[in-house]
């Protein structure tokens, strides 16, 4: 960017927005994702966050390190506190040269119920102070069927214009082509260590595969998981139709409000017939202060959104288990065989 | 020793007989990155170790964190406030991590080792001494752990020596999930389930493949018979529950057609997402 602004002023450089790059791979480090791992672990089924500690060069935001927040209470001083131990671990970690720079925060889930309010809000904060911020989501019960889930998301930009204005009537999502789907982007992650750590890792490891077993992923009883899994997914589609039933509800009293306002408008024009008739003024054919003109506010659609997402993000997850189990039957099956 | 002296060099062998420490691979990962980011001066790098001490006597290291100190000659300086700042803030998220001594890198115990551990056996009663290899001296990268032993010659203490103890690393399930990504320098995408399946089968098929290899050897003389073995693999093979084919195939359609319910539903479900959402979006107000 220097090189090529020599022949403009400062003040011009300063002017031009720079063209943000778009976020296309997070690059996470093989430390963050253990110690992610094993803080979402140790408290699960405790729901737990941190911080992500890293660089943002380009169109890769790197990620170096993390931290964990400590179990926050609802309560007024121990708010102060936890922004404490926030800039206490930051000044400690900035000692021994670790990247200073937040790039975003993980928190842990269950069973991919993360699609809440609160996670938009916090992204909302997030991106008032950094340009670019990630949240990784980590799923330990899913972890446990034999799958590293980890997940990058970023809020994609057109919904949070549409956040910030608050707006989320039916025709701005039309003519943004808004759906459920765009709410959240989710970026590839990509692995990287030191090349000291490989030569430790691939030293450690020992050679024979008996002891590289990780055959949890070969038992056959996914039923535990699946039940919940369902579960959620009802009491989800029971939250939906809920959402469904507050549109109704709106519609009908557009309607009920509109066909009043005709009625209304008819008795105006007949008075108004009547007064030309008698010679008066004719009143005007709209009132403000009539109650049945006021606008109903239509409901925010954000949460139906969000619901719609997490309903998808259980099928998609049960579609992967059942894959899996699939494969194990038939492994199994063939084994009888023989 | 003279033979008629009775005093005796005794090594206090008692606690030190089953101590053992296990570590987890974080910690390993917490050294190597502190080692890249040491500050240009230092030659090595040192830090606390925490975790707990189970109930059999074995400590088990969890998790780490680099301490600041200067290094001459003469004298070791550690920056202790740091020190207590970052145990306060890592207890603050987990209260049961507890010192349970310290690192260094380097092959070796040095001289400013001892002082070291002297100061760390004043928070903790028998610190653990781990050192990591980050030069690969001996041509590999060696973990040790190391407990301080007090000499005394009778009465008199002479010096503590540091005694090794057998270390053990494990890896959690989760994390052995993971471990194909952690050991290469870079991988471009995260493997989806079904990747992770393949590779735990191919993982299976070749162990059967050893072992079939390993009995046809024995069959054919090529390989001297080990009992114990052959014990292993009957048991194994018993192992197999002994269903007649019917029940079996019953049962294996019968958990098919689960799972094939299950798709049927989530799929439902994501058909009927989409229609509600054209429904509700495309529906025009007056």
């Amino acid at each position: 960017m220097a090189a090529s602004s020599t022949a403009r002023s400062f003040l011009q450089v300063a002017a031009t927005e720079e063209v943000i790059s778009p976020l296309r791979v997070v690059q996470i480090e093989g430390l963050v994702i253990l110690k992610i791992i094993k803080h979402c672990k140790e408290f699960s089924p405790a729901l737990v966050t941190g911080q992500l500690l890293g660089l943002d060069v380009g169109s890769v935001l790197e990620v170096t390190n993390c931290f964990p927040f400590p179990i926050r209470e609802e309560d007024e001083e121990i708010e102060a506190d936890g922004a404490n131990y926030q800039l206490e671990m930051m000044r400690c970690l900035r000692e021994v040269n670790v990247d200073n720079n937040t790039v975003g925060w993980y928190q842990s889930t269950i069973l991919g119920s993360y699609q809440t309010v609160e996670l938009i809000e916090t992204f909302m904060n997030y991106q008032e102070n950094i340009r670019r911020c990630v949240c990784i989501i980590y799923d330990p019960s899913r972890s446990n069927q034999g799958v590293l889930a980890l997940k990058a998301l970023k809020l994609s930009d057109s919904f949070m214009e549409l956040y910030r204005a608050n707006s989320f009537t039916g025709e701005k999502l039309r003519e943004k082509n808004l759906s459920w789907v765009d709410i959240f982007e989710e970026i590839p992650i990509k692995v990287s260590n030191s090349a000291l750590i490989s030569a430790f890792m691939t030293e450690l490891e020992s050679d024979t595969p008996v002891t590289q077993c990780d055959y949890d992923r070969l038992q056959l009883s996914s039923n535990p998981y699946m039940e919940r899994n369902m579960e959620f997914l009802i009491e989800c589609m029971d939250d939906l139709s809920m959402e469904q039933q507050k549109f109704q509800f709106h519609y009908r009293s557009l309607s009920r409000q509109q066909a009043q306002q005709q009625t209304w408008l008819q008795k105006r024009r007949a008075e108004n017939m009547a007064r030309k008739a008698a010679g008066e003024d004719p009143l005007p054919e709209e009132d403000p202060t009539n109650p049945i003109f006021k606008p109903i506010p239509e409901p925010s659609r954000v949460e139906s959104f969000l619901i719609t997402n997490q309903i998808a993000n259980y099928c998609n997850q049960i579609n992967g288990v059942a894959g899996q189990s699939f494969n194990r039957l038939y492994l199994m099956k063939s084994l009888h065989d023989n | 020793m003279e033979a008629g002296d009775r005093t005796v060099l005794q090594f206090s062998t008692q606690s030190t007989a089953n101590l053992s420490a296990k570590v987890h691979p974080l910690v390993v990962f917490n050294i190597c990155d502190c080692y890249v980011r040491r500050p240009d001066q230092a030659e090595r790098v040192i830090g606390t170790l925490l975790g707990s001490v189970l109930s059999d006597g074995t400590v088990d290291i969890r998790n780490s964190y680099a301490v600041p100190h200067t290094e001459s000659a003469e004298q070791v300086a550690l920056d202790i406030e740091y020190h207590h700042n970052m145990l306060v803030s890592h207890q603050k998220v987990n209260p049961k991590e507890v010192i349970v001594g310290w690192y260094s890198t380097g092959l070796g115990v040095t001289g400013g080792s001892a002082l070291i551990h002297d100061f760390y056996s004043r928070e903790v009663p028998n610190p653990v001494h781990l050192t990591v290899d980050t030069g690969f001296r001996n041509g590999e990268g060696t973990i040790k752990a190391y407990v301080s032993v007090n000499l005394a010659l009778g009465d008199r203490q002479l010096a503590a020596q540091f005694q090794e103890i057998p270390l053990d690393l494990r890896m959690v399930e989760a994390e052995r999930v993971g471990f194909d990504i952690l050991k290469t320098t870079s991988v471009d995408k995260m493997p989806t389930d079904l990747e992770g399946m393949e590779v735990t089968m191919q993982r299976l098929l070749a162990l059967i493949d050893d072992i079939y290899k390993y009995v046809d050897d024995v069959v054919e003389g090529r390989v001297a018979a080990d009992n114990s073995i052959g014990r292993f693999i009957s048991d194994t093979v018993a192992a197999l529950p002994k269903l007649s084919p019917p029940a079996f195939d019953k049962l294996v359609n019968d958990s098919l057609q689960d799972q094939l319910l299950l798709l049927y539903l989530s799929s439902i479900t994501r058909t009927q997402l989409g229609l509600a959402e054209k429904l509700n979006t495309a529906a025009q107000i007056l």
